[in-house]
C-alpha cells in the first residue's frame, strides 16, 4: 500500500494546496512541502529497510508490490511495484519536487494554490510512471502528468509560453498515443497467443511476437520515449518548453520528465522486445551519439542562458540513449547515474538561471558578465554545477558518463570515441557559461542580492548530493544492480558476452546464468535449429563448448514449456 | 397485444402520456417552473420504468419493436440525457418572454422519436421514429422565434432532413422491391440466402445516406455548424446527443441483425466516411472562433471515431460504441450545458473571446468546462479517455490499422482546438476588460446537472469496470441473437 500512498498523498496534497491557497498563499506552499516531506520519509524508509545488499531474485524481483483488480473487462489491474531502479527514480522525484517547491517560494506569486496543485499532480503522475507494472496503468500515469505540466508552462511561463505549452503537449500526446497503439497491439497478440487478455507487464514479458510486428510495436514505444528523452530528430519541443517554463517547471521537466523516457526504454522496450531492440541498437546508439554532439553544438550557440542549459539536456540525454542500447551492466549503471546526476546538476543550473532572471529580469547572456563580484555565492555554485555538467571527476556526472562510455566500449568502439568527443564539447559550453555570466566586465551595472538562506539551503542540498554521488556512488549502484541483473536476463545481451574479446565467462555462477539465458532465448525460437540459426541470432563467434551446451540444454528445455512463462527460468 | 407487452412498452407509454398530460397542464395553468418539474418527473418515471420492463426482456412486440437489453440501455441513456437537457433549459429559458412551456412537450416528442429508433426492428418503425424526431427538432431549433439565426438554422435543417428522409425511404423501397420484406430478421434470412442483387446494395447505400445525415458525418455534415450555432444552446445539446445517439443505436442494430457486415463495399463506404469525418471535423474546427461551431466540427470528428469502432464490429466494437456514446453524451451535454448556463435566451456566450479569463472569475464553471474539453480530447481521468481507449482497442482487435492510426493522428490535431478553449479560459483577461455584466448566476438545477455530469465523467474515467460489465452483458444479447424469442403479432 505504501506505493499507493506515495501517489495519494501527493494528489490529496494538491487538492488541499489548491483549496487553501485561495485563502493564503503560504498555506499552499507549506502543504506542498509537508506532502513531499512525508513522501520523502516514506521512500527513504523503504531504502533504509532494503539497502542494495538485499538480493532481489528473479522469483521475487520487487521490494514492494501491490496489485488490485481495476478494469477486469480488459484484464487491467492497479499493479504498482518497486525495484531498485524504481526506488532510485522515485527518490529523485521526491527530492527534486522538494527543491521545486522551495525555489518557487518567492518566484510564483499568482494563483499559488493552483500552481502547487499542478506541481504535486505532475509529481504524482511521475511516481506512477516509475512504479506502474500494468501497461494501461503506465499509459494512464504517462498522460496524467502531461496536463498539469501543460498548465504549469502555459500559465506561469515566460514570454512565449502558450506556444511552448502547445508544442510540448502535442508532441508528447501524439507520441503517447502511438505508444497506446503499440500497447494494444501487444495486448491482442498476447491474448491471441495464450487466450489470456491482460495488460500486466510480467505476463506480457516473453510474448512470442512475430519479428515484423515486434519491430513495429517497439517503434510505437520508442517514439513515445524518444520524444520524452529527447532523442535527436524529435527533440525540438524541449528547448522551447524548458526555456518558457517557470523555474520549478524547468527543474521538473529536465530532472524528471525526461527521465520517464529513459525509464520507459529500460523497463519496457528492452525486456518486451529484446530481439527487435538488439537489431535497432546500432541505429539507436547512432542517434544517441548524434544527440550528444548536436546538443552540445547548439548549446554553445545560444545566447539565452536558459536555452543553453536546455540544449545541454539534449546532449546529456544522448548518453542515456547510448547506454541503454549498449545493453550491458556497466552501461545500465551509468544510465541510472546519469539520470540522477543530470537531474540534480541541470536542476541546479535551472534554479540558478531562475534566480538570476528573478533578479535582473533577463536571460540574455550578452547583458550579463562580471557578476561574480556582485553575487559571489551564485558564482561559486554555478562554477560547481558547470564543472559537474562537464564531467569533472569527483562529481557525480563523471561517474555516470564514465560508466556509460566503458559499457559502450564493449558494444562499439566507434560510438565510444565519438561520444567521448562530447565531453570536450561539454567542457566548452560549460566554461562559456561561467565566462560570459560571471567573469569579464559588467555590461550593465547590476545591483542585485546574492542567494538568501532558503536558496543556499536548496543549493547546499543539491551540492551535497552531487558530491556524494561523485565520491561514493556505491549505494546507488548497489541498489540498482539487482534490478539491472533481472533486466539483463530479460534481454539478450549475448552479443557482448558471447562474441569477440569479452566472450569468456568470469565465474561459474555467471556461466550458468548465461547458459540459462541462452537457452531461454533459444526456446523463444524453437524452430531455430531447423533454420539457419547464424542468420537468425548472429552468433558467429560462439565458443564451441558453449555451443554444444546450448544445444543440449535446448533439447532438454523443450520438455519444460512453462520455463518461458513470465520470462522466468 | 398482451398485458406483458404493455408493461414492456411502459417507458414509451409514459413518454407519450406525459406529452398529452403536459398539454392539459398548460391549458390549466401556464407556469414555466411547474412544467419543468413535470418534465423532470416524467423522464425520471420513464427511466425507472425501464427496470420494471427489464423483467420481460428479450421480447419482440409486433413486427415493429424489439425490447432487449440493448434497447433498454439506450433508452436509459436517452432519457437521462433529456432529463439533463431539461434541467439545463430551465435557467436558459427563464428570462424568455413568450410561451416557454411547449418547449418541453417538443422535448418529450423528440425523445420519443429517438426512442422508437432504438427499438426498431422494421423499416416502418424506423421511418415513424425518424419523422417524429425530425419534426420536433425543426420546431425546437427555431424555438427562439425572434432570432433570425434560429429560423435560418431550422429551415436549413428542415430542407436537408426532408431530403435525407427521402433518400432513406427510397433505399427502403429498393430493398423491399428486391426482397419483399421490411422486417430486419426476415431481411437477414433473405440475405443469408445469398441473393444480393444490385438493388439491395443500392438500397443499403441510400439508407446510409439518410442515417449519415442524422449522424452528421462527412459528406452529409453541411447543416451541423449552422444548426449548432443557431439553435438555442440546450437544443444544440439535444441534437448533438439524443438525435445522434438514437440513430447510431439503430445503425448498429440494423447492421448486426441483417449481418450487413458481410458486404465489403458497405464497409468501404463507412471507412471513407469515417476518415473524411475525422479529418474534416478536426481540420475545420481549427479555423473556428466560435465555441459552438468548434464543438459542432468536433462532433463530426467524434462521430468519425465512433464509426471506427462500428466498422470494427463484433462484440468489442459494439461495446466500444456504447461506451464511447455514453462518454460523448456526458461531455457534450456538459459542454453545451455550460454554454447554456453562461447564456440567456437573449444573448448567447459563444465567441471564444467571451471565455477569455473565465477561470479567474468563474473558477468552478471553468474547471468543469476544462474537464469536458479534456474528456473530448481523450485525456486520462475522464470518460473520454476510456472511450477512446475502447475504440482504439476495438480497431486494433479488428486489425484496422489505417483507421486506428488516423484516429491517433486526429486526436493530436483535435487536442489543439480543445486546448485553445482551455487556454482562453486560463489566460489573463484583456487589460481593462470588464467582467461582462448580466451573465446569469448558475441556477440550482444547472449546478446539479453539471456536478452530476462531472462526477460521472470522472467516475467512468477512473473506475469504469462496473459500467463496462453492464455494457458487456447488454451487448452479448444483441450479438448472439434472439432466435428463440416468441413473436407477438397481436394487434398488428
Amino acid at each position: 500500500m505504501i506505493l499507493a500512498w506515495l501517489i495519494i498523498i501527493l494528489m490529496a496534497g494538491g487538492f488541499l494546496a489548491w483549496f487553501f491557497g485561495r485563502i493564503n498563499h503560504l498555506w499552499a506552499r507549506w502543504i506542498s512541502l509537508i506532502a513531499l516531506i512525508i513522501d520523502f520519509v516514506l521512500v527513504l524508509s523503504v531504502w533504509i529497510q532494503h539497502p542494495g545488499a538485499v538480493e532481489l531474485t528473479r522469483d521475487a524481483p520487487w521490494i514492494i508490490e501491490m496489485n488490485l483488480s481495476w478494469i477486469p473487462r480488459f484484464g487491467i489491474s492497479f499493479h504498482l511495484a518497486m525495484d531498485g531502479l524504481s526506488l532510485l527514480l522515485v527518490m529523485l522525484t521526491v527530492f527534486l519536487g522538494l527543491m521545486s517547491v522551495l525555489v518557487s517560494w518567492t518566484e510564483i506569486n499568482e494563483r499559488v494554490g493552483f500552481f502547487h496543485f499542478n506541481m504535486l499532480w505532475i509529481l504524482a503522475g511521475i511516481i506512477g510512471v516509475f512504479t506502474a507494472l500494468d501497461l494501461f496503468l503506465f499509459y494512464f500515469f504517462w498522460e496524467v502528468m502531461l496536463v498539469p505540466m501543460y498548465f504549469l508552462i502555459g500559465i506561469w511561463g515566460h514570454e512565449n509560453k502558450i506556444y511552448a505549452a502547445y508544442k510540448f503537449f502535442i508532441f508528447t500526446q501524439a507520441s503517447g498515443l502511438l505508444m497506446l497503439l503499440a500497447i494494444l497491439g501487444l495486448y491482442f497478440i498476447h491474448g491471441n497467443n495464450t487466450g489470456v487478455y491482460t495488460f500486466d507487464y510480467l505476463q506480457l514479458l516473453g510474448t512470442d511476437i512475430p519479428p515484423v510486428a515486434a519491430t513495429w510495436l517497439m517503434f510505437g514505444f520508442i517514439i513515445a520515449f524518444a520524444v520524452k528523452l529527447p532523442v535527436l530528430p524529435v527533440h525540438n519541443w524541449l528547448p522551447d518548453a524548458h526555456t518558457e517554463a517557470p523555474t520549478a517547471g524547468s527543474v521538473i521537466l529536465a530532472g524528471l520528465l525526461l527521465k520517464t523516457g529513459a525509464y520507459g526504454l529500460l523497463r519496457f522496450v528492452l525486456p518486451l522486445f529484446p530481439d527487435a531492440a538488439i537489431s535497432f541498437a546500432p541505429a539507436a546508439m547512432l542517434l544517441g551519439v548524434a544527440g550528444i554532439l548536436y546538443g552540445a553544438k547548439l548549446a554553445y550557440a545560444q545566447t539565452d542562458l536558459k536555452r543553453l542549459v536546455a540544449y545541454t539536456s539534449v546532449s546529456h540525454m544522448g548518453f542515456v540513449m547510448l547506454g541503454v542500447f549498449a545493453m550491458n551492466q556497466l552501461a545500465f549503471q551509468g544510465v541510472i547515474m546519469q539520470i540522477i546526476c543530470h537531474g540534480v546538476s541541470t536542476g541546479a543550473l535551472f534554479i540558478l538561471v531562475g534566480a538570476l532572471q528573478e533578479r535582473i529580469h533577463t536571460r540574455d547572456m550578452n547583458r550579463m558578465g562580471g557578476l561574480w563580484g556582485t553575487v559571489p555565492r551564485m558564482g561559486g555554485v554555478a562554477m560547481l554545477f558547470a564543472l559537474a555538467s562537464l564531467g569533472l571527476p569527483g562529481l557525480g556526472n563523471f561517474i555516470a558518463e564514465f560508466l556509460v562510455l566503458v559499457g559502450t566500449y564493449q558494444a562499439s568502439i566507434l560510438f565510444t570515441v565519438l561520444a567521448a568527443l562530447g565531453l570536450i564539447a561539454s567542457t566548452i559550453y560549460s566554461l562559456r557559461i561561467i565566462q560570459r555570466v560571471f567573469h569579464g566586465g559588467q555590461e550593465e551595472e547590476w545591483t542585485i542580492t546574492d542567494f538568501n538562506a532558503r536558496e543556499m539551503l536548496v543549493m547546499g542540498l543539491m551540492i551535497a548530493v552531487i558530491v556524494w554521488l561523485g565520491l561514493y556512488p556505491q549505494p546507488v549502484l548497489n541498489t540498482s544492480r539487482p534490478a539491472f541483473k533481472n533486466l539483463q536476463y530479460e534481454i539478450s545481451d549475448y552479443r557482448t558476452r558471447y562474441t569477440g574479446s569479452s566472450g569468456e565467462f568470469h565465474d561459474t555462477d555467471r556461466a550458468v546464468g548465461d547458459i540459462q539465458e541462452m537457452s531461454r532465448l533459444l526456446f523463444r525460437h524453437t524452430n531455430i535449429f531447423t533454420k539457419d540459426y547464424s542468420a537468425g541470432l548472429k552468433l558467429p563467434a560462439m565458443n564451441e563448448s558453449v555451443q554444444t551446451g546450448i544445444i543440449r540444454l535446448s533439447d532438454r528445455i523443450k520438455y519444460v514449456p512453462q520455463c518461458s512463462k513470465g520470462g522466468q527460468l | 397485444m398482451t398485458g406483458t407487452d404493455i408493461l414492456t412498452l411502459m417507458p414509451y407509454l409514459i413518454l407519450a402520456g406525459a406529452t398529452v398530460l403536459g398539454m392539459i397542464l398548460i391549458a390549466i395553468e401556464r407556469n414555466h417552473t411547474i412544467m419543468v418539474g413535470f418534465s423532470l418527473l416524467a423522464f425520471a418515471v420513464a427511466f425507472f420504468s425501464l427496470f420494471r420492463a427489464a423483467a420481460f426482456i428479450p421480447r419482440q412486440i409486433s413486427a415493429l419493436f424489439i425490447m432487449d437489453g440493448y434497447t433498454l440501455f439506450f433508452l436509459g441513456l436517452l432519457f437521462a440525457a433529456s432529463f439533463l437537457v431539461v434541467l439545463l433549459s430551465y435557467g436558459y429559458f427563464k428570462s424568455m418572454t413568450g410561451n416557454r412551456e411547449e418547449y418541453y412537450l417538443l422535448i418529450f416528442l423528440a425523445t420519443f422519436g429517438a426512442s422508437v429508433l432504438v427499438a426498431s426492428n422494421h423499416f416502418a418503425s424506423i421511418f415513424l421514429g425518424l419523422e417524429i424526431l425530425s419534426v420536433s427538432l425543426y420546431t425546437l431549433i427555431a424555438y427562439l422565434r425572434t432570432s433570425q439565426r434560429s429560423i435560418e438554422a431550422s429551415i436549413k435543417y428542415l430542407i436537408l432532413a426532408a431530403a435525407s428522409s427521402a433518400f432513406l425511404l427510397f433505399g427502403m423501397a429498393l430493398i423491399y422491391a428486391e426482397s419483399g420484406v421490411l422486417e430486419f430478421s426476415q431481411l437477414a434470412t433473405y440475405l443469408a440466402g445469398g441473393q444480393t442483387g444490385l438493388l439491395i446494395l443500392t438500397g443499403f447505400s441510400l439508407i446510409i445516406v439518410g442515417v449519415g445525415f442524422k449522424l452528421a458525418v462527412v459528406p452529409f455534415h453541411m447543416w451541423t455548424p449552422d444548426v449548432y450555432q443557431g439553435a438555442p444552446a440546450p437544443v444544440t445539446a439535444f441534437v448533438a446527443t439524443v438525435s445522434k445517439g438514437g440513430m447510431f443505436a439503430l445503425l448498429i442494430r440494423f447492421f448486426m441483425e441483417t449481418d450487413a457486415y458481410q458486404y465489403q463495399s458497405l464497409l468501404l463506404i463507412f471507412t471513407i466516411v469515417a476518415i473524411a469525418s475525422m479529418f474534416f471535423g478536426n481540420l475545420l474546427a481549427l479555423l473556428q472562433n466560435n465555441v459552438k461551431r468548434i464543438l459542432a466540427y468536433s462532433s463530426i470528428a467524434h462521430l468519425g471515431y465512433l464509426l471506427v469502432a462500428f466498422i470494427a464490429g463484433g462484440e468489442l466494437g459494439v461495446e466500444a460504441v456504447s461506451f464511447y456514446l455514453v462518454a460523448y453524451f456526458i461531455t457534450t451535454i456538459g459542454a453545451f450545458g455550460i454554454i447554456s448556463i453562461l447564456s440567456t435566451s437573449e444573448e448567447e456566450t459563444e465567441a471564444l473571446d467571451d471565455y477569455r479569463g473565465l477561470f479567474w472569475h468563474r473558477p468552478w464553471i471553468s474547471a468543469v468546462f476544462t474537464a469536458m474539453m479534456l474528456s473530448l480530447a481523450g485525456i486520462p481521468l475522464t470518460a473520454g479517455f476510456v472511450g477512446k481507449f475502447y475504440v482504439a482497442s476495438a480497431g486494433v482487435d479488428a486489425s484496422l490499422w489505417l483507421l486506428v492510426i488516423l484516429l491517433v493522428l486526429n486526436s493530436a490535431i483535435g487536442l489543439f482546438y480543445y486546448l485553445r478553449i482551455v487556454v482562453a479560459m486560463y489566460s489573463q483577461p484583456a487589460e481593462g476588460a470588464e467582467v461582462p455584466a448580466g451573465r446569469p448566476s448558475v441556477s440550482f438545477g444547472g449546478g446539479v446537472a453539471l456536478a452530476a455530469l462531472t462526477l460521472l465523467l470522472v467516475w467512468f474515467g477512473v473506475y469504469p469496470g462496473g459500467f463496462m460489465e453492464v455494457i458487456q452483458s447488454m451487448v452479448s444479447g444483441l450479438a448472439h441473437g434472439y432466435q428463440s424469442i416468441p413473436i407477438h403479432t397481436g394487434l398488428f
